[in-house]
């Protein structure tokens, strides 16, 4: 086993896998409690189309994703506001208008199958210095916003009464949502676009039931999202299993292990 | 510098969308009154508490707070009570740090040693000190209240503002919520606003009501600003009926 910490490539999968999960578990609680969990597909799907269009133009996937997949969050983001409409019929009709962007740009490239099953299902193989450099990047920056997780976590509990203690809410939701798509684009590689949303809500939700307070919450579902990321790569290399799917399948079993010890609890 | 007036409004004029919330509404309330809000649904009673936190922006008239613009109040100055139908009771919270929230204005990491003192002496008055440790998602609505309560005096405010508060609690959870703002208003020098659909229940306890429709119906000592003729303009039918049978509460008055 010791072998594959050798190979570069999977040196490479391990520190954007867990840095990614790192990230996106932190940010997973935000997401969580205020119901915003499909909001992470709907970001996927952006970032989907985001590489697809990459792909089209013969351009480095990241430098295309990032901006495509941070204007959809913003525009995700404005239309909720001024619109009234509820976040999941927001976040469906941009989904879609993403999804079907993808479909198109990649009808337009002669020989796209390969890459787009690398995008959708993460292929650790595809994973390159300049992901795990995103990575770190995307991971330096919720280090950061640390500072920012009271002001957070109190919108979170109650938007009106953040607002009457002259919190900068709007501009805080604006700010997550780009840092969660620039966060999802950096984790499509490892985990791959279907699965992506699973990085940001399992781990909160799991950490959810074990807990008692916020900050604990928080705590729990990084440890729990990087645990699964790194136990979930090495199996994967080791099964022969896609990447993606073997972190996401931990994540589960982690999840249904909370329930229990949840219920062992309440009972 | 001690201001006689924690509120005035000159000609408010509310516009949400299309929709005219609140039309040249004139009020002067005195430092230190127990003033409650009352009218009809929509009448636009939570978008003036909501003028005065700063939350809404008027069209026209001004608003002035402690002699300032809501922008430019001292976030210690001023205490909101939302409805606790409203909350999100799956935070996972615990009454300590909801209220130590309220002394920090941001939700606490780890409660300083600071702050819990402070969230345990304000729970201390609400008679909540129990409740410290409990979490938000095991308390009744009643419990939820007064910890909401302690919240709000944790900061020591000069202005309360609370949003139907009796909405959501049992009788015996309403009385208790007018002993502690009764007490309370008693020992400091508090201004607070209350907006109620009880108005049989809150005239006992203010010293001055508000009859809000969108205008102002009237506005002064409880028992005058609330007397049948006004009722009548602002309900449109004789609400002194309901209000001298002791029967109705909770409900749409």
């Amino acid at each position: 086993m010791s072998e594959l910490f050798s190979l570069a490539f999977m040196q490479r999968a391990l520190i954007a896998g867990v840095l990614t999960a790192l990230t996106a578990g932190y940010y997973g609680v935000f997401v969580v409690q205020r119901g915003l969990s499909f909001l992470g597909s709907g970001l996927a799907h952006a970032a989907f189309g985001g590489v697809a269009l990459a792909l089209l133009l013969n351009q480095e996937p990241l430098w295309v994703a990032v901006p495509f997949t941070v204007i959809v969050a913003l525009l995700i983001t404005w239309v909720r506001e001024r619109s009234g409409l509820g976040a999941d019929t927001v976040i469906g009709i941009f989904f879609a208008l993403a999804m079907a962007l993808g479909i198109v740009f990649l009808s337009r490239i002669p020989t796209y199958a390969t890459d787009a099953f690398a995008i959708l299902f993460g292929s650790i193989l595809t994973v390159s210095w300049a992901d795990v450099t995103a990575a770190a990047v995307v991971t330096g920056v919720a280090l950061a916003t640390l500072p920012l997780w009271g002001n957070w976590a109190y919108a979170t509990f109650d938007r009106e009464t953040a607002l009457a203690d002259k919190l900068p809410v709007r501009r805080d939701d604006y700010l997550l949502s780009v840092l969660l798509a620039v966060t999802v684009v950096a984790a499509a590689k490892v985990v791959g676009i279907v699965l992506i949303s699973a990085f940001l809500v399992i781990p909160a939700a799991a950490a959810r039931l074990v807990t008692r307070r916020f900050s604990a919450m928080t705590l729990t579902a990084v440890v729990f999202g990087a645990t699964a990321a790194l136990a979930g790569l090495i199996g994967s290399y080791l099964l022969d299993l896609p990447s993606g799917a073997t972190i996401i399948l931990l994540q589960c079993l982690g999840f249904v292990g909370c329930l229990v010890v949840a219920w062992l609890k309440n009972h | 510098m001690y201001n006689m007036h924690a509120i005035v409004t000159t000609g408010l004029t509310v516009n949400l969308g299309i929709h005219r919330a609140l039309e040249g509404v004139d009020l002067r309330v005195e430092t230190g009154s127990f003033v409650v809000i009352t009218g009809p649904n929509g009448a636009g009673k939570s978008t003036l508490l909501r003028v005065i936190l700063g939350l809404v922006h008027f069209s026209t008239g001004s608003v002035q707070v402690f002699g300032k613009p809501p922008a430019q109040v001292s976030r210690d100055a001023l205490a909101y009570v939302p409805q606790i139908k409203t909350l999100d009771r799956s935070f996972p919270a615990l009454s300590c740090e909801l209220v130590a929230s309220g002394f920090c204005h941001r939700w606490p990491w780890r409660v300083s040693h600071q702050a819990h003192s402070a969230a345990v002496e304000a729970l201390e008055l609400v008679g909540g000190v129990h409740l410290a440790h409990r979490p938000l998602s095991e308390l009744s609505g009643g419990e939820l209240q007064r910890v909401y309560l302690a919240r709000a005096l944790v900061r020591e405010p000069s202005l309360i503002l609370l949003d139907e508060p009796a909405t959501g609690i049992d009788m015996a959870g309403e009385s208790d919520m007018y002993r502690i703002l009764d007490d309370y208003h008693r020992h400091r020098t508090v201004t607070i606003l209350m907006v109620t659909h009880d108005a049989l229940a809150a005239q006992y306890h203010a010293s001055h009501a508000l009859l809000l429709n969108r205008r102002v119906i009237s506005y002064g000592p409880a028992r005058e600003a609330l007397a049948a003729e006004q009722l009548g303009q602002a309900f449109g039918h004789g609400m002194h009926t309901h209000l001298n049978c002791d029967c109705e509460r909770g409900g749409d008055v």
